[in-house]
C-alpha cells in the first residue's frame, strides 16, 4: 500500500487515533477537541445525549465531513490531511448509517456488491460469491434478488452491514444503526454486531442501546458537547462513572428504562 | 308521530342522521351512479353537450364564412399531401433534436452538480450556458443562428437551415432540460450520496451508479412534458424558410387566401401531441400507483 503521507508513529500501532479533532458547521462547534484511540479488534461504543457529536465524529473518520483542526490516524497513517486519497481511505473503512441508505433502484445483491465491483474493481462473479456467503451468514440469502422496499427494516439494516463488510474493511463505523428500527427488529441487528465483535472486527459504534454497549463494548466513550468526557471499560463508565455529567446522562437513560 | 325518531322526536332523543330524500337527491344519485349505468350517463351526457355545441356553432349566421375559410374541402384536399410532407420534416427535426437534447442536458446537469474546487470551471461553464440559452427567446435564437451563421458562409460549416434550426432547438431546450435533470439530482437525499461515497466510490461513480438512476426516474414525467413542448416548437424553424408543415401551409395560404391549410397543420400536430400528452398522464399515474404500493 502506498501511504498518502509519511507514516506517523503513534502510541497505538494499528487501529484508529483521533488527536484533538475539531469540527464546526458554520458557527456551531460540534467537535471541540476529541481525543480517542481504538485498538485493533476493539469495540468502542460512543454514548451521549443527542447533538453531542457522535455522528459527526463517525462521519469525520470516514472523511464524509472534513475536520477543521487536529489529526485522524488510521493504522498509523494520517488520513485527515488535504492530500489524502479519500476514496482509498473509505475503501478500508466500512460505514453503516441509521437510515440504512440502501440504493432503492438496486437489488439487495447489487447493493451489497456495488462498492466491491466499482470501487475495488472486483469482478462481478467474485464479488457476488463473497456477498452470497455473507448473506447466507446473516440470513438474507433468500432476499438477494429483492429490492430494499421489499425488505423489513431489520433486513435492510443487515443488508447495509453486509454491504459494508463485503470488501473486508479494517474497521466498521456504525452510526446509531438500530435507532430507526421497530423495537422487535433491534435484536436481529444487534445479534449481527455481536457476531462480528466475537470475530474480532474493529468497530466504533454510536448507540443509545446501553445494555448492548455494556455487553459488547471493550470500551465506552461518553461524549458531551463535542468532547470525550469519560473513556474506559463499560463496567466503569456505565456502572461507576467518575464524571457528574456521565452520571446525570445515565440516570436519565435509566429513568427511560433503557439500561 | 311520537314513535318517529326523526328531528321531531321527543326531548332527549338524538336528532336523526337521515334527511328525507328530495327529487334533487334522486337526480344527484343518478349522475353519481357508477358501473354500467355510470358509463352510459357519462357517454350520453358528453354526446348531448357536444351535439348542442356543434349545433350552436353551425347555426350561427357566420358559419358559412368560417367554414369556407377554415374547412374548405377542396383546399384541404389540395394542401393535405404538401403539408403532410412538411410535417414529416417537423417529425425528423423532433426525433433528432430530442435525442441530442436528452444527452446534452444530462451532461450539463452533471457538470453543474460536480462538487469541489477542481470542477469549478465546468460548473461555471454549465451555469453560463444555461443562463444564456434560457435567457433569450427561442425564436430570436433561431433567427440569430439560422440566418446568421449561414450568412457567414464559413468553409466547412454547414449552412443548411434545417441543420441550424434543429441545432438551435437543441441548444435552447438542453438548457431547460438540464435544469429538469438537476431538480432530479437534488431530489435524491444527501444520505444516498454519503452512503455511495462511504463505499469508496468516486464522485463520478456515485453519480453514475447511485444518484442518477434515482434522479432520472424522479423526473421522467417532466422530461416527457418537455418533449411534448418541443414537438410543437419545431414549427418555429419555419421562420428560416425550412419547408416544414407550418411553412408549407403559409405558402399555400399566401396563394389561395384560404386558411384551411393551417387547419390541416393543426390537425397533424394534434395527432402527434395528444397521444404523447395522454401517455405522459398514463405514465405519471402508473408511477404514482407503483410508489404508493411500495410504502407498507
Amino acid at each position: 500500500m502506498s501511504s498518502p503521507t509519511a507514516p506517523t508513529s503513534t502510541a497505538a500501532p494499528g487501529g484508529l487515533v483521533l488527536d484533538d479533532v475539531h469540527k464546526a458547521f458554520g458557527t456551531k462547534e460540534v467537535l471541540r477537541g476529541i481525543d480517542l484511540d481504538v485498538a485493533p479488534h476493539e469495540v468502542v461504543c460512543l454514548i451521549g445525549p443527542s447533538g453531542c457529536g457522535k455522528s459527526t465524529l463517525l462521519r469525520c473518520v470516514d472523511l464524509l465531513d472534513r475536520i477543521d483542526a487536529g489529526r485522524i490516524l488510521l493504522d498509523g497513517t494520517e488520513i485527515s490531511g488535504r492530500r489524502v486519497d479519500v476514496n482509498a481511505v473509505r475503501r478500508r473503512i466500512g460505514m453503516v448509517f441509521q437510515g440504512y441508505n440502501l440504493f432503492p433502484h438496486l437489488t439487495c445483491l447489487d447493493n451489497v456488491t456495488l462498492g466491491a465491483r466499482k470501487a475495488h474493481g472486483i469482478p462481478r462473479r467474485a464479488a457476488e460469491e463473497t456477498a452470497m456467503g455473507l448473506l447466507v451468514r446473516f440470513g438474507l440469502d433468500d432476499k438477494a434478488a429483492a429490492y430494499p422496499d421489499q425488505l423489513s427494516g431489520g433486513q435492510q439494516q443487515r443488508a447495509a452491514i453486509v454491504r459494508a463488510l463485503v470488501t473486508d474493511p479494517e474497521m466498521l463505523l456504525l452510526d446509531e444503526i438500530t435507532s430507526a428500527l421497530d423495537p422487535e427488529l433491534v435484536g436481529e441487528v444487534l445479534h449481527v454486531i455481536r457476531d462480528l465483535a466475537d470475530g474480532g472486527m474493529t468497530m466504533v459504534l454510536a448507540t443509545h442501546e446501553m445494555g448492548f454497549a455494556r455487553d459488547v463494548a471493550s470500551r465506552v466513550a461518553f461524549l458531551h458537547q463535542g468532547r470525550v468526557l469519560e473513556y474506559g471499560p463499560p463496567e466503569q463508565v456505565l456502572a461507576d462513572p467518575s464524571q457528574p455529567r456521565t452520571r446525570e446522562f445515565l440516570a436519565r437513560v435509566i429513568d427511560a428504562g433503557r439500561l | 308521530m311520537t314513535d318517529d325518531p326523526g328531528p321531531s322526536g321527543g326531548i332527549g332523543s338524538p336528532p336523526s342522521l337521515v334527511r328525507p330524500r328530495s327529487w334533487s337527491d334522486s337526480l344527484r344519485d343518478f349522475f353519481a351512479e357508477e358501473g354500467a349505468t355510470g358509463t352510459l350517463v357519462a357517454v350520453g351526457s358528453t354526446v348531448v353537450v357536444f351535439v348542442l355545441l356543434a349545433w350552436a356553432v353551425a347555426s350561427s349566421p357566420n358559419w358559412p364564412t368560417i367554414q369556407g375559410q377554415f374547412f374548405n374541402g377542396e383546399v384541404i384536399a389540395d394542401s393535405w399531401p404538401v403539408v403532410l410532407r412538411g410535417f414529416w420534416v417537423d417529425v425528423q427535426m423532433f426525433l433528432v433534436a430530442q435525442v441530442a437534447i436528452l444527452l446534452l442536458a444530462l451532461l450539463l446537469a452533471v457538470m453543474r452538480s460536480l462538487r469541489g474546487p477542481a470542477f469549478a470551471p465546468l460548473r461555471v461553464l454549465a451555469i453560463l450556458y444555461i443562463d444564456f440559452w434560457r435567457g433569450i427567446p427561442l425564436i430570436l435564437a433561431i433567427a440569430l443562428l439560422g440566418f446568421g451563421i449561414p450568412a457567414l458562409d464559413l468553409p466547412g460549416v454547414p449552412n443548411s437551415q434545417f441543420f441550424w434550426g434543429t441545432s438551435t432547438l437543441v441548444l435552447s431546450y438542453s438548457a431547460y432540460t438540464a435544469e429538469v435533470y438537476r431538480a432530479g439530482i437534488d431530489s435524491v437525499p444527501e444520505s444516498q450520496r454519503a452512503s455511495a461515497r462511504s463505499l469508496g466510490l468516486s464522485q463520478w461513480q456515485s453519480l453514475r451508479h447511485a444518484i442518477l438512476p434515482q434522479a432520472i426516474r424522479n423526473v421522467v414525467p417532466a422530461l416527457l412534458n418537455g418533449l411534448v413542448s418541443l414537438q410543437k416548437d419545431v414549427a418555429l424553424v419555419s421562420v428560416l424558410g425550412v419547408r416544414e408543415a407550418l411553412r408549407e401551409a403559409e405558402i399555400i395560404t399566401a396563394r389561395t387566401f384560404n386558411y384551411s391549410p393551417y387547419v390541416v397543420a393543426t390537425i397533424l400536430f394534434l395527432a402527434l401531441s395528444v397521444p404523447m400528452v395522454r401517455y405522459v398522464d398514463y405514465y405519471t399515474a402508473r408511477e404514482r400507483a407503483r410508489r404508493s404500493n411500495v410504502v407498507t
